[in-house]
């Protein structure tokens, strides 16, 4: 068995006949860490005893005739959600010595479909970031060119699935935080419709953003990972209590043939790296040529988009992150007398510079006489953007679009913050109309650098996308 | 100069559901520190609110009881300060859209006549968990932390000290007696923030109020008021002006004092709730929620006097318990003289009650009341007298009796009311007892009640006592 050579379909399908066990899956994993993490830098942390206890246990459940779909599959887990016994730091320095009492929705549901949560891979500090580089503990690089971002903030769990040193990996996704990596790293990253996956247990950054997403290294595993993280969650009020289709079924016979297509002009402007818009015009072509519908279409209200998510994520945040105060757990600054000073020292010295630029931020656009002007009119025109989406859902299936305006760049290359955030030009309109949207691998630069593209679907029509952006991958030659 | 005084309530009430506001914990302050906490009320990394659908309701119902308009469409929104008792350093309360506006509470003014004191809206939101200051620490105890807090802001209405606790206890009776709250003040389940100001007779202006915060006990908001409303008439008249702070009252002392951190005006940053969608009650729900609403006990009151025959007093001691109403009139039912069985009830039933039944639950009615009733049956009927009646009584309250008739048949017990057997037994006790039938004659009235004693002995109890007596006066006469 070559671990390199895994999916988690062909790894379950092996399982299945034997080929070999869990444990062996696992230890070929460890094996791989070992021999690559020190280069890439994905982990944060690795539990090599529970992880073996838990492949034996899977392997003792199989025989005994219990093969749920994910027996025995190792998947590795974002920091910033809940393991029980787990340390949760959302690689933030704030979070030493704070051990999960509790397990994620997402992860009891991928336990309770017997996969193994193995490794917890780095972030930017709270999500916060798009390359990684926010992480308090370490560097995590591109497996395509160690000197460049793998992205973020799930950086960690796309370099570990595109490094050979994961299967899969759960990541996030608040304003492409699961994309945009993806398209980095080359792989497949899907975020659900806001609603469709629990967020309970997933430390919170912007609470009307945030959904819980695959990571992998095709859409096959995307929708067997997605049948068992979806659906209706009592402990999570805004998930929805849409019925949650077999997305493994949704996805087979899957064809561009007939899908209308839709190009949203505000997304192929000028900006965007020449290298990038070709390895997406191609993509365009393939779709044409598999029997797509290529129309244009305009999402009028696009220019707002930014403006509009740093103004209600950072928001959120600073009252999400208010928790975070050294009282019941976590890092607690010395040498302070009063309560105030415990307060400041411990989350001055606790928090990373970009969480308390955004923290600061989101304090003042909801502060007394700036609310209106700010968060009040933010809300407004986020309500605008969804409905440009609406209007044009009404003429096309999907829209197709860039995910980055350049591809995987320089580790240390963009101190500026506002031109870091300008990553994210693509991927935040469909987070603010909390649209499923899907990165899969679109082609290279020339310098071999993964470029992906972005397909978006109506609400719940996840299974829908996952099917197109299948197809799409079938197109492209990457068989199952 | 003649000043007056203008006072606002603000009424934080604990609802009595069974578990928190936003997790399944439960609702118990009893229990050891920081037991009855789970990652949702310590705020822990991921937790998430689920709202509890049980203080909704009984948000509503207190709305409705209270004359508010219902928002059909009602939202949440975090309010955001730091402070230890916060786990999340942020409370879900309501501030754009709580769930009913508007209603009040009549009250007997301090001048005089009744007067309407005006609510201006009921919102829901979390409690604060609980600190205990110690001699070097502080500790926190999030058990409190979550529970659900119906919060009543009143309209500054209240003209003195009287007409604030007037307010307070028509509240408090209403919230016990459909349920929604114990507020029992001892154990912090009714607190109020306390606004006054006063101002010069003539002026039109309200003066510059004064906030005491989170007084418990009735006798203290009213101590406090009077000294407080005595401190800035003497203030004024003297030229001064009130500095509008928070203040907090000394019990032990008796005054208000300046709170020594001086509270600017917290800015909150109210947002809407993201983890919450709006709550939407239709009519259909309203209308069910509407009719769980009891008779309230101005009416019952009214209603239990004209249709039991019973006086103010009765009436009104029934009526201010509701569960000692329900067992009431469940028992009374049958009864051709309810005042006579309202006698029984207040007395024997109630002593046996009070001493043995400590919840009066809707099961033990259900159980006891048909039996009670029963009971009572009978003795009107004459089939028992009032010493087997009064015997039976704490079997059938205790529940070992369900079917008095069939215990009575059982045990012989019914009542020898025949006149012909009563007489024979009168003649062999007058036989038996010559000292005492003389003492009788000589004028001692006394001696009647031990003779008739003596005629329930022989009848092994079952002699109707007032028959025996009558015909023991006839003979003797």
């Amino acid at each position: 068995m070559d671990f390199r050579e895994l999916t988690v379909s062909s790894a379950a399908k092996g399982m299945a006949r034997g080929d070999f066990s869990s444990e062996e899956l696992v230890r070929a994993l460890i094996a791989e860490v070992g021999k690559s993490d020190g280069q890439i830098g994905a982990y944060l942390s690795f539990d090599r005893d529970g992880a073996l206890a838990a492949a034996r246990e899977a392997d003792s459940r199989r025989r005994q005739g219990d093969c749920p779909p994910l027996l025995g599959i190792p998947v590795a887990i974002k920091d910033l959600i809940n393991v029980s016994g787990q340390p949760c730091g959302c690689a933030s320095k704030i979070l030493e010595g704070y051990v999960s009492t509790y397990d994620a929705t997402v992860v009891s549901r991928l336990k309770k479909a017997g996969a193994i949560c193995a490794g917890r891979v780095n972030m930017d500090e709270f999500a916060m970031g798009s390359s990684t580089e926010n992480s308090a503990f370490r560097v995590t690089r591109n497996p395509h060119d160690l000197s460049r971002t793998p992205g973020g903030s799930s950086g960690g769990s796309a370099a570990s699935v595109a490094g050979f040193e994961a299967l899969c990996a759960l990541g996030t996704d608040t304003g492409g935080s699961i994309r945009q990596p993806a398209s980095f790293c080359g792989i497949v990253g899907f975020k659900p419709t806001y609603g469709r996956v629990s967020r309970y247990g997933v430390t919170a950054f912007a609470s009307s953003l945030d959904q819980v997403g695959p990571m992998t290294h095709d859409t096959e595993d995307a929708a067997m990972l997605m049948n068992a993280l979806a659906g209706a969650d009592p402990r999570d009020g805004t998930t929805a209590l849409e019925p949650v289709p077999d997305f493994v079924k949704a996805i087979e016979g899957a064809s561009l043939k007939g899908l209308k297509i839709g190009l949203p002009k505000e997304y192929f402007i000028g900006g965007t790296d020449p290298e990038v818009m070709a390895a997406v015009r191609n993509a365009i072509d393939l779709c044409a040529a598999s029997g797509a519908e290529i129309v244009d279409v305009s999402l009028p209200h696009t220019e707002y988009a930014m403006a509009v998510y740093y103004i209600v994520a950072p928001a959120e945040a600073s009252a999400n992150l208010a928790r975070f105060d050294a009282v019941r757990y976590g890092r607690r600054a010395q040498g302070v007398q009063d309560l105030g000073a415990m307060y400041g020292k411990s989350r001055m010295e606790g928090f990373g510079q970009e969480v308390k630029r955004r923290i600061i931020l989101g304090t003042y656009v909801l502060s007394s006489g700036y609310y209106d002007a700010y968060y009040g009119r933010a809300l407004k025109a986020r309500t605008l953007i969804r409905r440009d989406f609406e209007n044009v859902f009404g003429k096309v299936d999907f829209l197709l679009t860039p995910v980055s305006p350049t591809p995987a760049f320089k580790l240390g290359s963009l101190p500026d913050p506002l031109k870091m955030y300008l990553n994210d030009l693509f991927t935040i309109p469909a987070s603010l109309a909390g649209l499923p949207a899907v990165s899969v691998p679109a082609g290279k630069t020339d310098a071999s650098l993964p470029v992906g593209i972005q397909l978006i679907a109506p609400p719940f029509r996840d299974d829908a996308l996952l099917r197109a952006a299948r197809a799409f991958e079938l197109a492209r030659g990457r068989a199952a | 100069m003649n000043y007056s005084a203008t006072i606002g309530l603000e009424t934080h009430v604990q609802l009595k559901t069974r578990t928190k506001m936003f997790c399944a914990c439960a609702l118990d302050t009893a229990s050891d520190p920081n037991t009855n906490v789970c990652p949702v009320c310590l705020g822990y990394p991921g937790a998430l609110p689920v709202m509890n659908k049980k203080a909704v309701k009984l948000t509503v119902m207190t709305g409705m009881m209270l004359g508010c308009e219902i928002n059909g469409r009602s939202s949440f929104d975090r309010k955001n300060y730091f402070y230890p008792d916060m786990a999340k350093n942020y409370q879900i309360s309501q501030n754009a859209a709580p769930l009913c506006l508007g209603g009040g509470v009549a009250i007997e003014a301090s001048s005089g006549g009744r007067k309407f004191v005006r609510i201006n809206h009921i919102h829901l939101e979390e409690d604060a968990a609980k600190i205990n200051h110690y001699v070097r620490n502080s500790g926190i105890d999030f058990n409190r932390g979550g529970t659900p807090l119906m919060e009543i802001v009143g309209e500054p209405d209240l003209s003195s000290a009287d007409e604030a606790i007037a307010y307070l206890a028509a509240l408090k009776e209403m919230l016990v007696y459909a349920g929604i709250s114990d507020c029992n003040l001892e154990e912090g389940n009714m607190r109020s923030d306390v606004n006054i100001s006063v101002r010069a007779e003539g002026q039109s202006r309200l003066g510059t109020k004064v906030e005491i915060k989170n007084m418990n006990t009735f006798r203290g908001i009213h101590a406090a008021i009077e000294y407080e409303v005595a401190r800035q008439i003497s203030v004024l008249s003297q030229g001064g002006k009130i500095v509008q702070e928070t203040r907090r009252w000394d019990t032990d002392l008796g005054v208000t004092q300046s709170m020594r951190n001086k509270e600017n005006a917290h800015d909150y940053r109210y947002f809407p709730e993201p983890d919450l969608v709006p709550v939407e009650l239709s009519r259909e729900l309203l209308e069910e929620w509407r009719r769980e609403i009891p008779e309230l006990p101005e009416a019952r009151r009214q209603r239990m006097a004209g249709e039991y025959g019973l006086t103010a007093y009765d009436a009104d001691v029934l009526a201010k318990d509701k569960a000692k109403a329900d067992f009431f009139e469940a028992a009374a039912v049958k009864a051709k003289n309810p005042k006579a069985f309202c006698n029984l009830f207040m007395t024997d039933v109630m002593a046996y009650v009070n001493a043995n039944v400590p919840d009066l639950s809707c099961a033990y009615v259900k159980e006891t009341a048909p039996a009670l009733s029963a009971l009572f049956l009978l003795l009107e009927e004459g089939k028992i007298n009032g010493p087997t009646m009064k015997e039976l009584l704490p079997e059938v309250l205790g529940g070992k009796i369900r079917d008095p008739g069939a215990a009575v048949a059982e045990r012989g017990l019914g009542a020898v009311s025949d006149a012909s057997m009563i007489e024979s037994l009168v003649d062999s006790v007058i036989a038996a007892n010559e000292k005492s039938v003389n003492d009788y004659k000589a004028g001692k009235k006394a001696a009647m009640g031990f003779l008739v004693g003596q005629v329930m002995k022989l009848s092994k109890g079952k002699a109707d006592p007032k028959i025996a007596g009558g015909i023991l006066a006839k003979r003797l006469s």
